[in-house]
């Protein structure tokens, strides 16, 4: 931070430059990193039945005393639980399967809109994206909502196929892993196609009137040109897409069946209905340590694009 | 990228957006359905809503919401403001890839861990639960987002009438506030505007945030549809819907006028 050429140039820097960088990782060190560290430590505690329900915490007060405590007191039980319990293996497991199926179709459908709107007239493209974008401000909760009305037994989905005469009798779609992933797929979309979008929309078009002029087949500049060269999108929407969902509560829960959980279903569970404190921190530290490899890449790709942007600027 | 569609593009493009519209236009439809079974059509009433105005419980987290939204949107474009601007124009300060790498975190953070690791922090602190500490998870989350909107619009504007300013002796605060702010504006705006919408919108967080007393609207919805489907909760959703959209067209049009006026001022000046 002392180095002032790199800052402002010719200028020493200030405290209000400081000010502007401090207060938001001040905020953010003490509202998200510190509640973080409290997680990894409570995983590590035993459960006990009181309030709150888990051995105290590191109690600097009582001096080099309270720090030998701490150290004695780390218990690995609540991640013996989750490897000797095969519930959270397998939501687990669910939730991979689920969040990476969920976002291979989410890229087949988000593809195909992301490239007609960037290939729309140059004035339609602000109200395209707008489209896209303004069912993700009303309300998430009504959404998923609006697909219970559609999917129940005698919703609008059996209705209509009845009346198109596709099916004779009813079927079963509340409840089931369809419903789930229909509305992943329809919560989710325009996080895929704006990133998508972004990118197809900064392509250079002499490139495709280059292939086109040595004589390559349309299909043929676009699987050469145009995929490769929004493969950074595409990424980048993935990864908005699959971390989240992969610790979705509130879709599954909803619309899918009471049966097989998500995990973020089990971690919901473990704290509100059994108020085991432990074993909900050591769910959600498992979690982030699986969903550490997507996050670290995503964040990559943030820092590349935020790079790419200052050095033309 | 080449202009000119095709039909296979206006096709994927139509599709597209009525999969994401008819959901939500079936719902404002039912909410004035007169029946009270939700699936069967009994023709035009209004009396779901005439019910939720007796309906107190929904009232008053509907109010919750809105004091919770506005507060904490309002924070969150103060503090996402200030982390673009440093991420933009502070250079490559020390520690700058940790401060990114923390800004970044929340926008993809399952909201289950962010939300018991909050709530974990609080009774750690020992601190009242309730509108308090929702407002501040809340201006966490969302700080990120504004950050994002807002540092695309920084990136993009021309930074020679901020050294301009500077030159002339202008001091930097208040270059930002005279030069930087007002051409940043819209993106602050919108970025307000994305963060009171999640803020509105939560029900995980909220929920591990909140205490006694301070029940939010999405909340209130959750545990209603819980217990079935219910035409009121058409009719609060519906009007939830208008407001957005109110919100949302409102400031595209204000954006257009500035937008407009910079350009008429930039033609007088020429």
């Amino acid at each position: 931070m002392t180095d002032a050429r790199t800052i402002v140039p010719r200028r020493r820097p200030k405290w209000g430059q400081r000010l502007v960088i401090l207060i938001p990782a001040l905020w953010l060190a003490v509202f998200f990193v510190v509640p973080c560290l409290i997680v990894l430590k409570i995983s590590l505690s035993q459960t006990v039945i009181a309030q709150p329900p888990y051995t105290p915490l590191l109690d600097l007060s009582a001096g080099w005393q309270g720090v030998q405590d701490f150290v004695s007191g780390l218990s690995f039980e609540s991640y013996k639980l989750l490897g000797s319990d095969a519930i959270y293996l397998k939501s687990y497991l669910r939730s991979l399967v689920i969040a990476g199926f969920s976002t291979l179709l989410l890229l087949l459908i988000g593809y195909p809109i992301a490239y007609g709107i960037a290939r729309a007239p140059r004035r339609a493209q602000p109200v395209l994206v707008m489209a896209v974008f303004l069912p993700f401000l009303t309300a998430f909760l009504i959404r998923i909502y609006a697909w219970v009305n559609i999917l129940q037994r005698e919703g609008l989905l059996n209705d209509a196929l009845i009346a198109l005469g596709i099916i004779k009798a009813p079927l079963v779609w509340l409840a089931t892993d369809t419903a789930v992933i229909i509305g992943i797929v329809y919560s989710y979309l325009p996080f895929m196609v704006l990133p998508l979008y972004a990118s197809l929309e900064k392509m250079d078009e002499t490139l495709l009137e280059a292939a086109a002029d040595l004589g390559c087949p349309h299909w043929k500049a676009f699987w050469l040109v145009t995929v490769p060269l929004s493969a950074s999108g595409a990424a980048a929407g993935a990864l908005l897409c699959f971390i989240p969902i992969a610790g979705e509560f509130v879709i599954p829960d909803l619309l899918g069946g009471s049966n097989a959980m998500m995990i973020g279903q089990t971690l919901w569970t473990e704290f509100f209905q059994n108020k085991d404190w432990p074993a909900a921190s050591a769910v959600a530290i498992a979690l982030l340590v699986i969903l550490l490899v997507p996050i670290l890449v995503y964040q990559h790709l943030q820092l590349r694009d935020l790079q790419d942007d200052s050095g033309a600027g | 990228m080449r202009r000119g569609l095709s039909n296979f593009n206006i096709v994927s493009i139509a599709l597209g957006l009525a999969f994401l519209y008819l959901p939500i236009s079936i719902l404002v439809i039912y909410s004035f359905n007169a029946s009270r079974l939700v699936t069967v059509w009994g023709g035009w009433s209004t009396r779901w809503y005439v019910a939720l105005l007796h309906d107190s419980a929904m009232l008053e987290a509907a109010w919750n919401s809105l004091r919770i939204a506005t507060l904490s949107a309002t924070c969150a474009t103060i503090l996402g403001t200030l982390a673009a601007v440093a991420l933009v124009r502070a250079g490559r300060f020390r520690g700058r890839t940790a401060f990114a790498g923390m800004i970044y975190a929340p926008l993809v953070m399952p909201e289950v861990i962010t939300g018991l690791s909050l709530l974990l922090l609080f009774v750690a602190i020992n601190a009242d639960r309730g509108f308090w500490t929702v407002v501040i998870a809340h201006t966490t989350v969302t700080a990120s987002f504004v950050t994002v909107v807002v540092q695309s619009r920084l990136v993009s504007f021309d930074r020679s009438l901020e050294e301009a300013a500077m030159d002339l002796g202008c001091p930097p605060l208040k270059t930002f506030l005279t030069v930087t702010l007002p051409l940043i504006f819209p993106a602050v705006a919108a970025g307000w505007m994305l963060a009171f919408t999640l803020s509105f919108d939560d029900l995980v967080i909220a929920s591990f945030a909140t205490g006694p007393g301070a029940t939010t609207l999405p909340m209130r919805i959750y545990s209603e549809v819980r217990l079935g489907v219910k035409p009121q909760i058409n009719a609060i959703c519906t009007i939830m819907i208008v407001v957005v959209a109110i919100g949302v067209v409102g400031a595209a049009l204000f954006a257009k006028r500035s937008e407009l006026r910079a350009a008429g001022e930039a033609k007088t000046e020429s």
